[in-house]
């Protein structure tokens, strides 16, 4: 290796001279060294103010504009103002080109430490992991929400603002149940999607004919003949997909307020692997990050003043609060998956008795990148804990597993601690917590009631006794029967079948749609 | 790897996401802002700021769970063993709950207004006519002031001095030849007998004017123009005077109304005036200057002498704002009583004192909540400056009972005034 090749800065201060330095350093070490497989890096410098843009819109640098991402500016805004706040270091986006964002008030290190974080760590992540191969389209999404922005602004034009947003609130609140958990499908193509829409446009407009209304579609069916076992099927029950299944059969929705649910769909959608990988995401770029930060230093690339400065913002990015501790919110998952990297490093370079008899798979196995590659391109945050937590990071973070039963009146019981009896308890639980099939409720659209009132029925199947919170599923369930056109029920069940709540809402009139 | 700079790509992408979120939140905003322009002090209500509103309005359903039974695992475990029940309630029990950020702690939160947002919301809430409010710019003039250089303008802006010497700088800089330095060549030239000298000197002169030629004596980036700016012309300064009566008949309820009155004719003369200075005077049987912290939630007590605060008045009018540098405004709120005795003396302090002075004298007499304005009985210093003003003193009065009077209170006291002159009756 060509060893050094000189600093690449030495203040705080930066170039676009300087970045170039960094990145193709940067390169050498995580393409060169580590094997790293990146979609081509796009780097935007951008201002403080524009980072606070960016968070409300989830990240995005493009999005249709809605009072909700104002909302969320206020917040982000008001709390940063109050230094209650930091704000994050870059955003980065999973496309193709990978774009990452840096803030201009970063210094030289923090540049560095970023360009390594996201354009080489989250980068590679987003490009092998078979979740985001599976659900998103890299390629695309730049291009889908630049359509997306301009075609709820023309909806906006051709429908008014006000049914645009009644929709679009609708579908947000829809957003988490708009989601295909399982592939086989097809793969996603937001380009083709796009061409799509604006083809489906083309031809209505075109096709368009009065006449056409005014002709007789004679006797309908008696929907007795159809059984119903066929008509459900017809439907595609049960689905869990809502806004699918609305976008398909809500009887009385207008063309473009399907398109917004496509939208609003596929978007979602494409966040969908982001929230089932953060651990592993989040660990991954972190470790990278370390490695090549590491490496730049001892090839003499930075001074050891920068090294510490770099030390001191890792440090405090993977800072896990015990649970008893005033910042504890939850496990870091930069902490949990960085501790797991480099324990998942160790167990391959120099493992000991005990990680020989958990993991014989890559206990010395010594080719540390080939497994970590594999292991990221390969699992997601639930199955990756449950796989690879060790026993010894167990004991490290002090793990333990409470079991809170509201009908136990003595109070929590700790169910699991780090020993011997309890790892793969504790493992299995934190695995769980991780599992999105788990976390979301488990709700289908399992009926339409055709012949009778045209009722949507939903069912809620309850998990260990937890139910919808009711304030909040009766608004939602009201933005469903407002899409749905006809009343909408939602029962919620126990695994006996027994029904535990009942709930039944009418759609307001609509407010000038269609 | 391609590095763009978006810093110079236009901020703040989010402000219509930001405008429509104000316009659906127009109500709780409002509401939020009208809470908070009550116990803020009047100068504070242009300033913008924060203001609190519940989130609940703004909520975002979404269908989550909640209850039941749940597993957990944390870290930092220090002493619990498997089998342990952990009380409740207890601090060190199970942790804190872990739902975080799932509704529970976000019932509320702080939005910062912009000092516009803030007063048109303000005013928004008072329904300030268009007629006021275009009345209100027209009174801003604007002038003309100089404000540095600049690359571009109109050739009549051109700075002759400011463009010579840069290109002299220019010059100097790249050694453009000096006309006298070929002049002294050519001279030289012209007594040179010997060839190969003239051909250097040739050269050398040919050299020296070619380059002149390159560097212009004056280029077009030397050139700079005056560059004058508008700015809004400062039309004076103005002082408003707050009296009040604040013996124990004043309530809160009528104080609030009297502020209120107070901030509207802040803002009012806050857009007229660059400089507007407020002093609070409150009185009993006697006057005092006092903050404005004393003068609405100050306590006080006795008898009621208006006579007092009118002194008063004079007396820091005399002090300190000559009437022909300041545009006097003053409002007086109150319930209405007053001794007997003191019409007389109040009645001659206001026409010959501090009417000629005013441009605009204002009198407010505030009635208790529920009640309805033109159901107060005529009180007795409503009867004396009624007396007054049938013989032609500049004084408007008006009666107000509830909160939401005092805009159209306020619209009609100041719609009636001609443009610069004193308050018609």
């Amino acid at each position: 290796m060509t060893a050094s090749k000189g600093l690449l800065f030495q203040e705080a201060d930066w170039d676009f001279h300087i970045l170039q330095r960094i990145h193709d350093a940067c390169d050498e070490i995580g393409c060169g060294e580590l094997g790293l497989d990146v979609y081509p890096n796009q780097i935007e410098v951008i201002t403080a103010e524009q980072m606070l843009d960016a968070y409300s819109s989830v990240g995005m640098p493009l999005f249709y504009k809605h009072w909700s991402f104002g909302k969320h500016f206020a917040f982000h805004e008001a709390s940063y103002r109050k230094g209650l706040m930091g704000l994050a270091y870059e955003i980065v986006i999973n496309s193709s080109p990978c774009i990452s964002y840096l803030m201009e008030e970063n210094t030289a290190t923090m540049q560095a430490l970023v360009i390594a974080h996201a354009a080489f760590g989250h980068n590679h992540f987003f490009k092998n992991n078979y979740l985001f191969k599976q659900w998103t389209d890299a390629d695309g999404i730049l291009d889908y929400l630049e359509f997306a922005k301009r075609y709820v602004a023309q909806c906006e034009e051709r429908h008014g603002s006000l049914a645009v947003e009644h929709t679009l609130d609708a579908a947000h609140a829809l957003m988490s149940h708009g989601i295909d958990r399982y592939p086989g499908k097809k793969n996603i193509d937001l380009r083709a999607e796009e061409k799509r829409a604006g083809l489906r446009r083309m031809h209505e407009e075109a096709a368009f004919n009065d006449l056409w209304r005014t002709v007789p579609t004679g006797p309908a069916k008696s929907s007795a003949t159809l059984s119903v076992e066929r008509r459900r099927k017809l439907l595609g029950l049960p689905q869990e997909n809502i806004l699918y299944f609305l976008e398909k059969s809500a009887p009385r929705l207008a063309p473009w307020q399907r398109e917004l649910l496509r939208i609003v769909r596929h978007i979602a959608q494409y966040f969908y692997p982001q929230s089932q990988t953060k651990v592993m995401n989040e660990g991954t770029a972190t470790y990278v990050h370390y490695r090549i930060m590491n490496r730049l230093h001892q090839q003499e690339r930075i001074t050891d003043g920068n090294f510490l400065e770099f030390l001191r913002s890792h440090t405090n990015v993977v800072f896990q609060p015990e649970f008893d501790d005033q910042r504890y919110s939850g496990f870091n998952p930069y902490a949990l998956g960085f501790a797991m990297m480099q324990d998942i490093e160790r167990i391959v370079a120099s493992p000991d008795e005990e990680d020989r008899e958990w993991f014989p798979d890559i206990a010395g196995r010594n080719d540390v990148m080939g497994v970590l590659r594999d292991i990221w391109a390969n699992y997601r945050d639930e199955s990756f804990i449950s796989q690879f937590l060790s026993p010894r990071l167990m004991r490290h973070f002090r793990m333990f597993h409470l079991h809170d039963d509201p009908e136990e009146r003595a109070g929590i019981r700790v169910d699991a601690i780090h020993n011997e009896r309890g790892y793969r308890r504790v493992r299995r639980e934190l695995s769980r917590q991780y599992d999105v099939g788990f976390i979301d409720a488990n709700i289908e659209v399992v009926d339409v009631d055709l012949a009778g009132d045209r009722r949507l029925m939903l069912r809620h199947s309850v998990v260990n006794g937890a139910q919808l919170n009711e304030a909040d599923a009766k608004r939602v369930l009201q933005h469903l029967a407002d899409l749905w056109s006809y009343d909408v029920s939602l029962v919620e069940e126990d695994a006996t079948g027994k029904v535990l709540k009942d709930y039944v809402l009418s759609p307001r009139l609509v407010p000038a749609a269609a | 790897m391609h590095i763009v700079d978006r810093r110079l790509n236009p901020g703040s992408k989010s402000l219509e996401n930001r405008q429509r979120f104000l316009r659906r939140a127009k109500a709780l905003v409002q509401g939020a802002v009208k809470k908070s322009s009550q116990d803020r002090d009047i100068k504070d209500v242009l300033e913008g700021g924060e203001v609190s509103i519940p989130l609940d309005g703004m909520h975002e359903p979404r269908l989550r769970r909640e209850g039941g039974t749940r597993d957990m695992v944390l870290p930092g475990n220090k002493k619990f063993v498997e089998g342990d029940m952990l009380p409740r309630s207890s601090q060190g029990g199970g942790g804190k709950p872990t739902d975080p950020g799932e509704g529970d702690g976000e019932d509320a939160f702080r939005f910062v207004l912009s000092r516009d947002e803030f007063v048109n919301l303000f005013l928004d809430d008072l329904e300030l006519p268009d007629l006021a409010k275009r009345r209100l710019t027209e009174a801003e003039s604007e002038g003309l002031h100089r404000a540095g250089y600049s690359v571009s303008g109109s050739p009549a802006n051109i700075s002759i001095s400011r463009t010579v010497s840069r290109a002299l700088a220019r010059r100097v800089a790249l050694r453009r030849p000096r006309p006298e330095t070929i002049a002294q060549l050519e001279a030289e030239l012209a007594e040179c007998d010997d060839r190969e000298r003239r051909a250097e000197l040739i050269a050398e002169i040919e050299a020296l004017k070619a380059k002149a030629k390159r560097i212009p004596f004056i280029d077009p980036i030397d050139i700079r123009y005056r560059r004058f700016e508008p700015v809004p012309k400062p039309m004076a300064q103005a002082v408003m005077f707050c009296l009040m009566d604040v013996s124990g008949s004043m309530s809160e309820h009528m104080k609030d109304l009297a502020k209120r009155f107070y901030m509207l004719l802040y803002v009012f003369l806050k857009r007229r005036y660059r400089h507007v200075e407020i002093v609070f005077i409150r009185h009993t049987d006697r006057a005092e200057e006092v903050d404005e912290q004393t003068f609405f939630y100050g306590p006080a007590s006795g008898g009621t002498l208006v006579s007092s605060a009118l002194q008063a008045m004079t007396e820091i009018v005399r002090a300190r704002f000559r009437p022909s540098d300041w545009n006097i405004y003053a409002a007086q709120a109150s319930d209405g009583d007053n001794l007997t005795s003191d019409s007389e003396l109040t009645g001659r302090i206001l026409t010959q004192s501090i009417l000629p002075i005013c441009q605009f004298f204002a009198y407010l007499e505030v009635g208790e909540a529920g009640g309805y304005s033109f159901e107060m009985p005529n009180s007795s210093l409503w009867t004396l400056y009624e007396r007054l003003r049938a013989d032609g003193a500049p004084l408007s009065m008006r009666k107000v009972s509830d909160r939401s009077e005092i805009f159209p209170v306020f619209h009609e006291l100041f719609q009636r005034r001609a443009k610069q002159e004193k308050v018609a009756p």
